[in-house]
């Protein structure tokens, strides 16, 4: 199975009055068909926006996307308004990303209408009854609305809308975040068949650690805008090299009685993006830091085959290459 | 040990246009001195009901406390006026509220909002005094004392829960009600509020009830846990019950809920449909409808609550039988 989606070197910058933020900086990878790539990280590293800017709902600053081999990082709106039948979000809050105004069937069906996708009104129904069946809706709540569904409802609804255009690409940011762990669990086993039914590729943007380790197949971290490690998920959990990756895995609080990390506390907390100054982001928390990590930008290498980390002590710490 | 609070049979009931709500039912539960305890439940499971029954803070008059008794050191909160709660309150019981952006007032200084509690609990104590032991505690959460007359929203998030945990702690409480103190915080500053909270409690000898969804955050923090569903314990007891000898068909379909992060397991099992509406429970087990084990008797009768060993208790009809054992 081939590429689908290829990001090189992407930057997006937001202007604020305090100088440039830089939300996503020098982001690169590539996913294949029928995969998943988890990208984790805490609040303000730049996930959701990179989620978005491979959408265009943001236009990058720099960088390219390929999708399935097509430059698609400057398309004029007709082009993008094609390019989104196949590359489609679902969003992190259920309760704020469908309209209150809108009944389920009318929600589901809004992306058919604006594509024209159904010759008539019984198809259409046909098409809507056949997504909520999908998600596992039951019919009788095609004319209820919003605020009478609970959190796990609404997010299926909003999976069923992401679906209704046969997308090949989604981007899924912080799908189950809003979600208790019991149909948090029924919607990652959803995601999981209908990705495994209908072929389809994910970017699986979220905090929770063990949730991105159950569904991905490759694993990108993200800290302050750039990617400090990425590589494939159980390698990264079994072989992790950067001193973020490392801090973040055993902050997991893990549900075992006999298995209690080691707890390596960061001291501080994540800096300002704006205008950073060049060298390691993570340098002011990090405990190896020293004069070069606060003065160069770390590369990005190659530490195992598909293992890339972007840190300037992990060849001596680790004792690799 | 002396049972230090000891919540007995608690009904907490809330009026509203679809009929009485039962937010909690018959609740027992104690907390013996220097001890955690973990409430653990979805949403809508009473969790926060119950702690706010033990402050006395349940809101009315839509709310209100039907039966039940809160010994608190051997006397009974709900017999209290409301003078005498407001001295306990922040005093010997204080909370910690989940949202550290909505629990502080925007439009007082942190140190003030610190300073306020001393002054409400303490007798004829100076100026000066007041501030001096403000500061000691921003120092004691680890924000520098320099940053006393600053804005909550001149703080990031696990900065502003430290104030909270500052203002909860100012008075040295002997119980903490931390209800999902680190949810709205990310995991490396959950981290870090955690091992604080764990080393103030120890220091200054306080027993804790946690209030959480996070099984993994119990298993790092509490002595015995108590698992609510629909506003009843549904299985209690010590660490070691509730991990290794799970009972109650809820709290193994928790457990199967949560991706395990040892093993590349391929899929999760859920637990099916949703929890029932607390405006009409239904009238035998509450967790019957959503159980792969239910018999026939579940749907009519209520199940009592059955202590399978000592101290681990289990409301559930099949509780003497197998339930999981893990490891």
């Amino acid at each position: 199975m081939g590429e689908i989606l290829r990001v090189e070197h992407l930057k997006k910058y937001f202007k604020t009055p305090a100088g440039m933020l830089h939300a996503v900086d020098d982001v690169s990878f590539s996913i294949e068909k029928g995969k998943t790539l988890g990208v984790v990280g805490e609040s303000g590293c730049g996930k959701s926006t990179l989620g978005r800017t491979i959408l265009h709902l943001l236009d990058s600053t720099d960088g390219k996307i390929y999708f399935e081999g097509q430059d698609i990082t400057s398309v004029s709106k007709t082009q993008l308004k094609e390019l989104r039948r196949n590359m489609q979000i679902i969003f992190q809050d259920p309760f704020s990303s469908l309209n209150p105004r809108m009944c389920v069937s009318e929600i589901i069906q809004e992306p058919l209408e604006i594509y024209r996708a159904c010759p008539d009104k019984q198809s259409m129904q046909r098409r809507v009854a056949a997504l909520m069946r999908t998600v596992g809706l039951a019919p009788n709540l095609a004319g209820a609305y919003p605020h009478e569904l609970d959190g796990g409802r609404r997010q299926r609804i909003g999976i069923a809308r992401a679906l209704a255009m046969n997308p090949k690409f989604i981007v899924c940011d912080e799908p189950v975040s809003a979600l208790d762990v019991s149909i948090q669990a029924q919607i990652l086993n959803l995601m999981q068949d209908l990705q495994a039914e209908l072929e389809l590729t994910y970017v699986f943007i979220t905090h929770n650690l063990s949730v991105v380790k159950h569904i991905s197949d490759d694993i990108l971290v993200m800290y302050l805008g750039r990617v400090v490690e990425y590589s494939q998920g159980d390698e990264l959990f079994e072989h992790p090299y950067h001193p973020y990756t490392k801090a973040l895995l055993a902050a997991i609080a893990v549900p075992d009685i006999d298995r209690q990390n080691e707890r390596i506390l960061l001291k501080g907390e994540i800096s300002s993006p704006i205008n950073p100054k060049p060298g390691c982001r993570f340098a002011p928390r990090c405990e190896l830091c020293t004069d070069i990590c606060r003065k160069k930008t770390p590369p990005t290498e190659e530490l195992a085959p598909g293992h890339f980390v972007a840190c300037h002590h992990v060849r001596e710490m680790n004792g690799a290459g | 040990m002396e049972r230090f609070l000891d919540v007995r049979d608690l009904n907490v009931e809330f009026g509203s246009d679809r009929g009485v709500v039962r937010a909690v039912n018959h609740v027992s539960f104690h907390i013996n001195k220097g001890e955690t305890i973990g409430l653990v439940g979805e949403t809508g499971a009473g969790k926060t009901t119950t702690a706010l029954s033990i402050m006395q803070l349940v809101p009315g008059p839509h709310g209100r406390i039907t039966a039940g008794e809160l010994l608190f050191e051997g006397e009974d909160l709900l017999k209290k006026s409301e003078r005498e709660m407001r001295k306990i309150r922040g005093g010997k019981i204080s909370m910690i509220f989940q949202d550290p952006m909505t629990s502080l007032n925007p439009v007082v200084t942190v140190g003030d909002q610190i300073a306020e509690v001393i002054k409400l609990h303490s007798e004829r104590i100076s100026r000066q005094e007041i501030r001096k032991r403000a500061e000691n505690m921003l120092e004691l959460v680890g924000i520098p004392a320099a940053r006393y007359e600053e804005y909550p929203h001149q703080f990031s998030g696990g900065m502003k829960q430290r104030v909270v945990i500052a203002i909860a702690l100012a008075c040295n409480p002997e119980l903490l009600i931390a209800d999902e103190p680190t949810t709205a915080l990310d995991v490396t500053i959950q981290a870090q509020v955690l091992a604080l909270m764990a080393r103030l409690k120890k220091e200054l000898n306080t027993s804790m009830i946690l209030i959480t969804h996070d099984l993994g955050v119990v298993a790092g923090e509490c002595d015995r846990v108590a698992i609510m569903y629909a506003g009843e314990i549904v299985e209690y007891g010590s660490l070691k019950n509730i991990y290794k000898e799970t009972k109650h068909p809820y709290t193994i379909g928790l457990f199967g809920s949560i991706p395990n992060i040892d093993k590349k397991d391929t899929r999760l099992v859920p637990i099916p449909g949703l929890m029932p509406d607390p405006a009409n429970l239904p009238k035998g087990c509450c967790f019957a409808p959503r159980c792969q084990y239910r018999l026939p008797e579940c749907e009519s009768c209520h199940p009592q609550t059955a202590e399978v060993s000592p101290g681990h208790f289990v409301k559930c009809l099949r509780a003497q039988e197998g339930g999981r054992t893990n490891g």
